[in-house]
């Protein structure tokens, strides 16, 4: 592993600094073609959670902008407008309106046309989905005098997202089934209610990008890291050892049976670079990140898997570059 | 006389007992949790309780004193008539609801009715109807404004529950008024006090003045030394007297008792002779002739009355009631006067012998704070003496005169003038008190609801009296004896500056105390009455006088041991505990106070070099078993006074506790005030920089109240999602800031980006907003009452119109429900009509005759104004106190952060949003956490906020952890430990984290500080400045643009701009931007007599021969129009070029 990495390009990490390889020189020389970069990508999916955890891949570079597609250009679907028929909650229109917005819906986007300028207020079948939620609050007959717990009071005092009603629209209900198309969790409180009040809404999703707003991006968030590097200068023993095995994360710094310290695995080290707080360690090791490996983690919000996403945003890439040499050759 | 030991058993007495030595080396373990005494403190004493103590002494003791004082109202036209008060109550709070039913009423109706919260002042009288002698009880006299929480309120002693249920948030500190709906504050006002002698150098000449207070009088007398004699100055005296002449007057009339009050030591008279030669070259040798001098110099009255007395009986009167009129004259016998004017002469003396003497007025000591209840008991003591004089004169004409019914007072009592006074006193804070000759203005303030801090921080406002144009550091400087009193920090820049201050978190207001009980004590612990000695021994230097209140009450040989005693006595319970004793060795003086309006706070008493607070009593009061007052019953606790505190010695904690020790700080935190207590770590702070922060929390959006959705304000702010900050102090636990917050835990990267974020200015995630950050709502309200007229018209408010074409309701009218007011939930854009009110055009006197039905109405519609849409809230149809129908109609907008929006972080550091960045361009660290804001670094050098960097690390610390760290003052997390946890949780130790560039989304090459940070949204937002016309209205007279943004206004191309336009020659420019695009005006001009023409016709020359047309501003031409008609002839002398 050794041998291999060193061929890579680091950047270092010192005490107040990162610090390119001087050997580096980064992407001014580093002229593309498409035969390097085929031969040097490497996609690897290390952990696949459950849609809507992480997952994680190993990219090569040229990809970063991957990350930028998938927070703003892959479209998802999200309730854009509400129509309020009936609000007597505390709450405000435009607040509950916004949190609406926000609820994540499970409706497979790629199913889904944009909705267009011509496009009438009530919208189609193909680009449109409607919900409504009516709950009522009111106290409970049942309940006894001396309880206090509001929920053996009230009955519906407190709004969840499950009370949403999808309303098919045209031949939806022929395609689509509720639990395809509603929110993806059913617990996320919306509103808290109270005997007399009642909300009567009708809401309306559509198709849209994260660029519009954050509530249209199918993940909580996409990012990556470099692949962190450690190596050890010399041979770190006995009480320094466990300093150090404690300067890293768990798992990062292995202890032999002879007391020395070796490195694990630095792929789990969150890089905080704390050794460089002890002086007796100071010079023991140093740490660097490999320039073009990047750890990606997607977390889907739960509409698309998140390797999806990822398919998603290299199609968005695709058409990008597409559009721009369709410009270029317009000319 | 008192026979004189001199020094015998001082020494035995004052010596130290220094206890078990062994005890000595025992190191005193600091007590843990002392602190929890604080949040007792608060229980008992709440932050606004000074307010509430000072108006429940004024509505349950002083009124009663002051009905007491003036409860006889005699008639010179009837021997027999009398009226006399037996007994004065106040209510508790109703409201009139017309046709004499009265019912309950709460703070909240009374705020959304625009009445007043106020309760009925009642009398028990007696008197005399013809020979009858009438008891009447429960008389009306008029209302009082109660303040909230008072011993009176609706609220007092209620649950949180029964608090809600009342529409009133249990977390509002109360001691405001509800004044016509609007909520008053009446200001703490600082004054000099009053019966005290302060002895200073008014320009080159040594003078000792007193100004005396009582209930009936308030005056200022003077004794100042002129070219080596000595002379009393009083307002009612048209020359200074000299001092032995007044001597002579007031009863002492041989010299050499005179000198022996003075001083018989030689030095003293030698400076004292030429006064007593003065008197002899004035030929004054008995007290007649005195008086007789005296009369000869007094100011000429004005209006003279009837009586007439002989000049030296006045002055006799003026001696007896208006000089030095604190001073007490029991039977005619001035002795007391005497002692105290000998008393002023030595303070001259001695201050002309040693600067050092000199009083100093800034001193905090000698200041005293006026509360609601004082300046209402003067108000009301004001107004009830004009009732009685007015039922007096009305008895003197009424008597007389034979009428079928006899003369019944009763009939003529009218509560309206003493309601009517108070509350337009309280509602104007004008406070004008006729026998005071007082006029003060600016006394209440609305209360300022902008947040709950706001809200706080006003009621421990602290306004001070001096004029804020003198130019004059002294007043605006920080005391040395503010120390604890006093908030450091919190207080006002520029013309107030140091002038307006706020209270500590612990101070206490004392309330006024009998002294009687206390003079008692005095004279049962060896105060000798100083009735009984002469001059000699006053003057012994040692013999300590021992004044109360000002006054002068004995000596006292062993002034230690009485201090002791009296001590002893008030912590053993005694006296109140709020009695205070200090000595001053310069002035041989020990001084009892028992008077209100001084500031004090209390702390932990040490004996032996122990705090009597042991770690036991601090586990009980965890426990719940004991109460703060328990710690002050047992005498554990004691408050200490201004003056007594300086007279301490006082520890700041356990480690500094020496042999001289004799109190300990409760809690250091405590010195800062309600609005200080915020900031995190203010003692790493540059100080000016709490400052600003204490400026801008009262700007802050958040919580206002729990009850803030039923609220119908003129403007009030609110966060959608406020959050409570991460990193707290003790402060706002106590202040309940966490329960009502105002701001949001921003996570704030610390690095440059774009220059978008030069000067202050923020850069802000787009994703964050889209997700909820920074968003706020804004309410305003509009109202109107429809009114019934005298003359049998009335309002009326009418459905909406119209469009005779289309049947469709006119846009104006569109939000309009069927009864003419607008729905709730509608939005109403701009001009739009919420109330369609109409009022009859003629509401003067004249009864329409036969009832025509025709009644012409002129629409005056309540319509809305502004670019931005609004939404409405809520509709309120009530009725006012005079009987109209009120309608509120409360307004909302939300409102979401946008470029130009004001944040500022709890440090001073206020920043406009420079750039709104998208998510993805935001910079990014190994976790994926892309900050919600951008700050500059450059922030911080010159400001020097290191405690916005430790909250920054404590914040993210707090989040790793799922706790709040504390930012406490001279206290809070400690660094190393934050800095563990952050290691523990795999970040580095100083907060900064490895970065990627969003851009480029390669690593940045500096690590990055970022973290959590408390971040406030300020009221100043882009959307109620942003102006810019390019055309608009104009003002009628002028024909120019209007001013001011409100009106849509011009901006003006002043003079500096004007300037800039000569210089550089652009001549056209000028013309334009002054008068065409202006106020440009096409004139005639007669070329042969320069007078203006009209269409072409010169008035003057009765030609149009010589009639041009010409262009000019119409400011000018109205300017020559103006002069003409003041008879003087502007004339145009036209030419070609």
């Amino acid at each position: 592993m050794a041998t291999k990495t060193r061929k890579e390009p680091l950047l270092y990490m010192e005490e107040y600094r990162v610090k390119q390889d001087p050997q580096d020189y980064g992407l001014a020389d580093d002229v593309f073609s498409i035969q390097a970069f085929k031969e040097k990508l490497h996609i690897k999916i290390k952990r696949r959670g459950r849609p809507g955890v992480r997952s994680d891949w190993r990219v090569s570079r040229h990809c970063k902008c991957l990350r930028r597609m998938m927070l703003s250009d892959v479209p998802s679907m999200a309730i854009e407008k509400v129509y309020i028929y009936n609000n007597t909650s505390i709450i405000q229109d435009e607040v509950l309106a916004h949190r609406m917005g926000l609820l994540p819906l499970r409706a497979d986007p790629r199913l889904f046309a944009y909705r267009t300028e011509e496009s009438t207020e009530a919208g189609t079948e193909q680009d449109t989905l409607e919900f409504e939620l009516k709950v009522k609050c009111s106290r409970r007959r049942d309940a006894g005098k001396d309880q206090s717990n509001f929920d053996d009071i009230y009955k519906n005092h407190k709004v969840y997202s499950g009370h949403l009603k999808w309303l098919p629209k045209g031949k939806q209900a022929q395609i689509y089934s509720e639990s395809a198309v509603n929110c993806i969790h059913d617990d996320i409180l919306i509103a808290q209610l109270r005997p007399g009040h009642e909300l009567d809404l009708r809401l309306v999703a559509v198709k849209g990008l994260g660029r519009d707003h954050a509530k249209f991006s199918p993940v909580a968030t996409a990012t990556y890291r470099l692949l962190p590097l450690i190596k050890l200068n010399r041979e770190v023993t006995g009480k320094d050892a466990y300093l150090l095995q404690n300067c890293f994360s768990p798992g990062v710094i292995g202890i032999d049976e002879n007391e020395t310290a070796y490195v694990k695995d630095a792929r789990y080290d969150t890089c905080s670079r704390n050794v460089y707080r002890y002086p007796q360690l100071n010079d023991a090791v140093t740490l660097a990140r490999i320039r073009d490996h990047y750890i990606f983690s997607v977390e889907s919000v739960g509409a698309l898997k998140p390797d999806v996403i990822f398919l998603e945003a290299v199609k968005v890439l695709k058409r990008k570059c597409r559009a721009l040499i369709d410009e270029i050759e317009a000319e | 006389m008192v026979e004189l030991k001199m020094g015998d058993h001082n020494m035995e007495a004052t010596a130290w007992d220094p206890g078990d030595s062994k005890d000595w080396s025992v190191p005193i373990k600091p007590l843990t949790e002392k602190w929890k005494l604080v949040p007792a403190f608060l229980q008992v004493k709440g932050l606004v309780k000074q307010h509430i103590d000072s108006f429940n002494h004024f509505i349950n003791v002083d009124i009663k004193k002051i009905v007491k004082a003036n409860e006889l109202v005699t008639s010179g036209a009837d021997p027999l008539f009398y009226l006399k008060y037996l007994d004065v109550r106040v209510g508790k709070p109703d409201i009139d609801d017309g046709f004499n039913i009265t019912k309950a009423t709460t703070p909240h109706e009374c705020r959304l009715r625009d009445t007043t919260y106020s309760a009925p002042i009642t009398v028990d009288i007696e008197y005399t109807r013809g020979t009858q002698r009438i008891k009447r009880n429960n008389l009306l006299i008029g209302r009082m404004p109660l303040m909230l929480r008072c011993s009176n309120c609706a609220l007092t002693g209620k649950s949180e529950f029964e608090l809600s249920k009342l529409n009133e948030c249990p977390l509002d500190p109360g001691g405001y008024f509800v004044v016509r709906g609007q909520e008053k504050v009446i200001l703490i006002q600082e004054q000099l006090s009053w019966n005290k002698m302060l002895t200073e150098d008014f320009n080159g000449v040594v003078q000792c003045q007193v100004t005396s207070s009582t209930h009936e009088k308030k005056s200022r007398t003077l004794v100042l030394s002129k070219h080596g004699k000595y002379y009393l100055k009083h307002n009612s005296m048209t020359d200074d007297i000299p001092i032995v002449v007044i001597f002579k007057a007031l009863g002492v009339v041989s010299d050499q008792e005179i000198q022996s009050l003075i001083g018989l030591d030689s030095k003293s008279q030698n400076r004292f002779g030429a006064s007593l030669i003065d008197a002899y070259n004035l030929k004054v040798f008995t007290q007649q002739r005195a008086l007789e001098y005296m009369g000869s110099k007094l100011v000429v009255k004005r209006f003279q009355s009837a009586t007439t007395k002989t000049p030296s009986e006045e002055a006799r009167e003026l001696l007896l009631t208006t000089i030095l009129a604190h001073v007490p004259v029991d039977n005619f016998n001035l002795q007391m006067k005497a002692i105290y004017v000998s008393m002023m002469v030595r303070r001259v003396m001695a201050a002309e012998l040693d600067k050092t003497l000199f009083d100093d007025r800034d001193y905090y000591g000698n200041k005293r704070l006026e509360l609601a209840g004082s300046l209402l008991s003067m108000m009301f003591e004001d107004l009830f003496k004009r009732m009685n004089w007015e039922l007096k004169t009305i008895a003197d004409k009424n008597i007389p005169k034979v009428k079928a019914a006899q003369f019944d007072v009763v009939k003529h009592m009218r509560a309206a003038q003493i309601t009517a006074g108070l509350e337009s006193a309280i509602s104007s804070g004008n406070w004008t008190i006729k026998r005071f000759k007082m006029e003060r203005a600016g006394v209440t303030q609305v209360l300022s609801r902008l947040s709950y801090i706001s809200a706080l921080g006003m009621m421990t406002r602290v306004n001070s009296q001096f004029e804020k144009t003198r130019k004059v550091s002294g007043p605006r400087s920080l005391q040395p004896s503010q120390w604890g009193m006093l908030c450091p920090s919190d207080t006002p820049e520029g013309e107030a500056c140091g002038l307006v201050k706020n209270l500590a978190l612990m101070t206490h207001i004392t309330t006024e105390v009998e002294e009687r009980p206390v003079m008692i004590v005095a004279f049962n612990a060896g105060v000798e009455d100083i009735r009984e000695v002469s001059g000699n021994p006053i003057n012994n230097p040692n013999v300590f006088l021992v004044f109360i209140n000002g006054n002068v009450l004995g000596l006292t040989l062993n002034h230690k041991h009485l201090v002791r005693n009296l001590r002893y006595m008030r912590r053993k319970g005694r006296m109140g505990s709020y009695v205070s004793v200090h000595t001053s060795y310069t002035q041989r003086c020990i001084y009892i106070h028992t008077d209100g309006g001084r500031l004090c706070r209390p702390y932990v008493i040490v004996e032996n070099r122990r705090p009597l607070v042991k770690q036991h009593h601090l586990d009980e009061l965890n426990r719940g078993i004991r109460k703060f007052d328990d710690f002050l019953l047992d005498g554990l606790i004691e408050y200490l006074d201004v003056n007594e505190e300086n007279d301490s010695f006082i520890a700041w904690n356990e480690d500094q506790i020496e042999d001289r020790t004799t109190h300990l700080e409760i809690e250091p935190f405590t010195l800062l005030g309600v609005c200080a207590g915020l900031v995190p770590y203010p003692h790493h702070n540059q100080s000016p920089r709490n400052t600003y922060q204490c400026a801008m929390g009262k700007q802050a959006m958040g919580m206002i109240g729990y009850n803030q959705k039923n609220r119908i304000d003129s403007l009030m702010y609110n966060l959608v999602y406020p959050h409570a900050p991460m990193v707290k102090s003790k402060t706002i636990e106590l202040t309940n800031f966490d329960k009502l917050p105002a701001g949001q835990n921003a996570t704030v990267a610390v690095m440059s980006y774009s220059g978008y974020d030069i000067e202050d200015a923020l850069i802000l995630n787009k994703a964050s907003i889209d997700r909820g950050y920074g968003r706020c709502l804004v309410y305003k309200n509009s109202k109107c009452t429809v009114k019934r007229y005298a003359n049998q018209t009335f309002d009326r408010i009418m459905g909406p119109m119209k469009d005779a074409l289309t049947n469709k309701v006119i846009f104006k009218h569109d939000v309009l429900d069927t009864d003419g007011i607008v729905a709730p939930g509608e939005q109403v854009q701009n001009k739009q009509i919420m109330i369609n009110k109409e009022m009859p055009a003629v509401t003067s006197m004249n009864p329409l005759q036969g009832q025509s039905a025709q009644v012409p109405y002129t629409a005056v519609p309540i319509s809305y104004k502004g670019p931005e849409p609004s939404y409405i809230e809520r509709v309120m149809v009530s009725a006012n106190a005079e009987e109209d129908f009120l309608i509120k109609i409360l307004l909302r907008q939300t409102r979401i952060p946008e470029i130009g929006d004001k944040f500022s972080s709890r440090h001073g550091q206020k920043g406009v949003t420079g750039l709104i960045v998208e998510q993805e361009d935001m910079p990014f660290n190994d976790f994926g956490i892309c900050p919600d804001m951008i700050m500059n670094p450059h922030g911080f050098p010159s400001r020097m906020t290191v405690g916005k960097t430790l909250e920054l690390l404590g914040g993210k610390a707090g989040l790793l952890e799922g706790k709040f760290h504390y930012g406490t003052a001279f206290g809070g997390s400690k660094v190393e430990d934050i800095q563990a946890e952050l290691e523990r949780h795999g970040f580095n130790y100083v907060g900064k984290d490895f970065f990627y560039s969003g851009i480029t989304g390669s690593p940045l090459e500096a690590y990055i500080y970022s973290g959590p940070v408390y971040y406030q949204k300020l009221k100043h937002m882009v959307q109620d400045k942003m102006h810019a016309r390019a055309r608009g209205p104009k003002a009628v007279l002028t024909r120019q643009p209007t001013q001011g943004r409100s009106r849509e206004g011009g901006l003006r191309l002043g003079e500096m701009e004007r300037d800039c336009l000569i210089s550089y020659g652009a001549s056209m420019l000028i013309m334009e931007r002054l008068m065409i695009s202006s106020d440009a005006f096409e004139v005639d001009v007669c070329r042969t007599c320069g007078r203006m023409a009209y269409c072409s016709w010169c008035h003057f020359c009765q030609s149009s021969a010589n009639v041009s047309k010409i262009s000019m501003p119409y400011a000018c031409k109205l300017l020559f129009q103006e002069l003409t008609s003041m008879n003087v002839v502007p004339k145009m002398i036209l030419e070609n070029y």
